[in-house]
């Protein structure tokens, strides 16, 4: 589904400042797959995704999406097979449009000729009927500006914008960290669901190591921009919090270290 | 009361209610303050002008509206494209059209006052009617038009991600939205307005001159700006229409301003340049003032 060669980003390149962001990553995911990253602060997570997406060109490697090699393509032409979601919930939305005007951005790019009415009655019917699966009683506000409804309201909107045209691959970055943690839970919650309902490829990244090993099928974690852990199957099954804890000091030789990290279980 | 006068003024304010549509688009929906519109409206006199003056009025405005587009173009390729500054590039575009007005042009002016004007088949059509009437009719119903036609153009999935990048560049861009393709077009749309504005007035005038570009950028906003103020800041739709009630409403107080003997028509530039001013410092001011009145809340307290 999703193949990485041997990819590298070096930030600053040739200059005092020289930042080894990704270097010389593999990956490989199989259709299906939902992979939960972690890593510390600056482990280079942000940047991978950042560079399947697109957001900048790597100096070397590959990315390959369901066969087809994506690596030089722009950012926009990736976006119709890769959907993302921030940490920031402002990111994901545009706050002086109403709700039904965010979810018709989404929805017309792959169901609309562009001079066609951008909301229909029957575009209404279906967002109401989408938004109604969030249970926030947002399928009574299409006509709301998204910029008035909180953090955790726009993240879920984002969350069905993403997916409403299913993507190839899903990219979560820390994207339940910026909201209080009962919302960031029914967050979590409704992404797995979407996820498990729609066989949505994903990718998550999160602070949470408990939810981390919880969620999806596979873990990895990265450190100094290469992936040093890759739990699958049995052995990730077998592994608790603590284990993995002692697993990362046992291979970088040094504890954890990330100010937002969740180590201990809730 | 001047009566007459004031009707003109209207008039005048109709036929720059263009401009203020073009500059709502840039400054409101796209989020980027536009100088080209300075070089564009004058590109609109010069090829109207010619035009005009060699017989063709319609052709004359018809062409406007793509040279003003064309700049509008090349601006938005500076911006997008070539990652310049958006002042910048509307800078670069302004003063490189200078040149290309005054060669179309053909000089600094061209008087029309004995050519057939673009409403000059009306005024033939109903020969009892006042011309002004008439002349004020047509603008009227242009300007109309182009408030029913944008408002269109901004409920279509094109128009509303051109919305989106002025609002979220950085969601749009995540989306499978081409913001280069979004700029671009909307910075086109808002030209070829511009430039429609200046070969009306210039029609409407009598004459052409080079120089009627000139502080055009802030007449718009504060067409826009007095728009706001009277309609407040909702949907496109009531922005598109307060721009063109806020132009003429413009037109209006200045005229004001003029009978009254307030001020000197030398003195308009200044005037207007401090009204947008004082509008758009205005939020700003405002969260200083309560940041002010937090501070001092907190001091008094605390002393006690
Ligand atoms: N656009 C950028 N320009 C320069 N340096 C960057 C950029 N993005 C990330 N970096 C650097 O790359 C490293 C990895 O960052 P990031 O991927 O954001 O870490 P994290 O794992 O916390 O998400 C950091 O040292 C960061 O400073
Ligand atoms: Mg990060």
């Amino acid at each position: 589904m999703l193949e990485i060669r041997h990819l590298s980003k070096t930030f600053f390149k040739g200059t005092p400042n020289e930042n080894p962001a990704l270097q010389d990553i593999d990956l490989t995911l199989q259709k299906g797959d939902f992979v939960t990253v972690i890593g510390s602060n600056g482990a280079g997570k942000s940047t991978l995704f950042n560079a399947i997406a697109g957001s900048f060109l790597c100096e070397s490697g590959t990315i390959l999406l369901d066969g087809e090699d994506i690596t030089y393509q722009k950012e926009h032409k990736r976006a119709r097979n890769i959907s993302r979601i921030f940490q920031n919930p402002m990111v994901g939305t545009a706050p002086d449009l109403t709700i039904e005007e965010n979810l018709a951005l989404s929805f017309n790019g792959a169901n609309k000729h562009a001079f066609a009415r951008a909301v229909t009655k029957k575009d209404i019917a279906y967002f109401r009927s989408l938004l109604s699966t969030l249970d926030m009683g947002l399928e009574d506000r299409l006509k709301t500006k998204i910029g008035l409804l909180s953090g955790g309201q726009r993240q879920a909107v984002s969350l069905l914008m993403c997916t409403m045209t299913v993507p190839k691959l899903l990219l979560l970055d820390e994207h339940t960290a910026a909201l209080d943690p009962v919302t960031a839970e029914k967050v979590l919650s409704l992404t797995s669901q979407i996820v498990k309902e729609k066989q949505i490829t994903t990718m998550m990244i999160t602070h949470n190591i408990q939810s981390a090993l919880a969620l999806g099928n596979r873990t990895i974690m990265l450190e100094h921009g290469k992936i040093v852990l890759d739990l699958k199957e049995e052995q990730r099954r077998n592994l608790d919090v603590a284990g993995l804890l002692k697993l990362y000091r046992e291979l970088c030789g040094k504890e954890l270290d990330n100010d937002r990290m969740l180590l201990t279980n809730e | 009361m001047n009566i007459p006068f004031f009707i003109d003024s209207a008039m005048l304010g109709l036929q720059y209610a263009m401009l203020a549509l073009g500059v709502f688009i840039t400054f409101r929906i796209l989020n980027i303050p536009d100088l080209t519109v300075e070089g564009s409206f004058t590109f609109g006199i010069a090829v109207s002008g010619i035009l005009t003056a060699n017989g063709h009025p319609f052709l004359g405005l018809l062409l406007a509206v793509l040279a003003g587009a064309a700049a509008g173009i090349v601006t938005g390729f500076l911006q997008t494209t070539c990652g310049i500054h958006p002042i910048l590039a509307g800078i670069l575009t302004m003063s490189g059209l200078y040149t290309v007005n005054i060669t179309v042009l053909g000089g600094p002016n061209v008087n029309l006052l004995d050519c057939d004007k673009f409403f000059t088949f009306a005024v033939n059509l109903f020969p009892y009617a006042y011309r002004t009437v008439v002349k004020g009719v047509l603008i009227l119903l242009i300007c109309a038009l182009a408030v029913f036609l944008l408002s269109l153009f901004f409920k279509t999935a094109f128009g509303l991600s051109i919305r989106a990048t002025g609002n979220n560049e950085d969601m749009v861009r995540a989306s499978s939205i081409n913001t280069t393709k979004t700029k671009i077009t909307a910075i086109a749309i808002a030209n070829g307005l511009v430039a429609l504005s200046g070969g009306i007035v210039s029609q409407y005038q009598g004459f052409s001159d080079i120089n009627s570009g000139s502080g055009m950028i802030v007449i718009g906003l504060a067409s826009v700006i007095i728009g706001e103020v009277i309609f407040g800041r909702r949907s496109v739709t009531i922005g598109i229409i307060s721009a063109v009630v806020g132009s003429v409403v413009y037109y209006l107080i200045i005229a004001l301003a003029l009978s009254a003997n307030i001020f000197s028509s030398n003195a308009l530039k200044l005037l207007s340049a401090v009204i947008v001013g004082i509008t758009l410092a205005f939020p700003t001011f405002k969260t200083k003032i309560a940041e002010y009145q937090m501070r001092r809340h907190a001091l008094k307290t605390r002393s006690r």
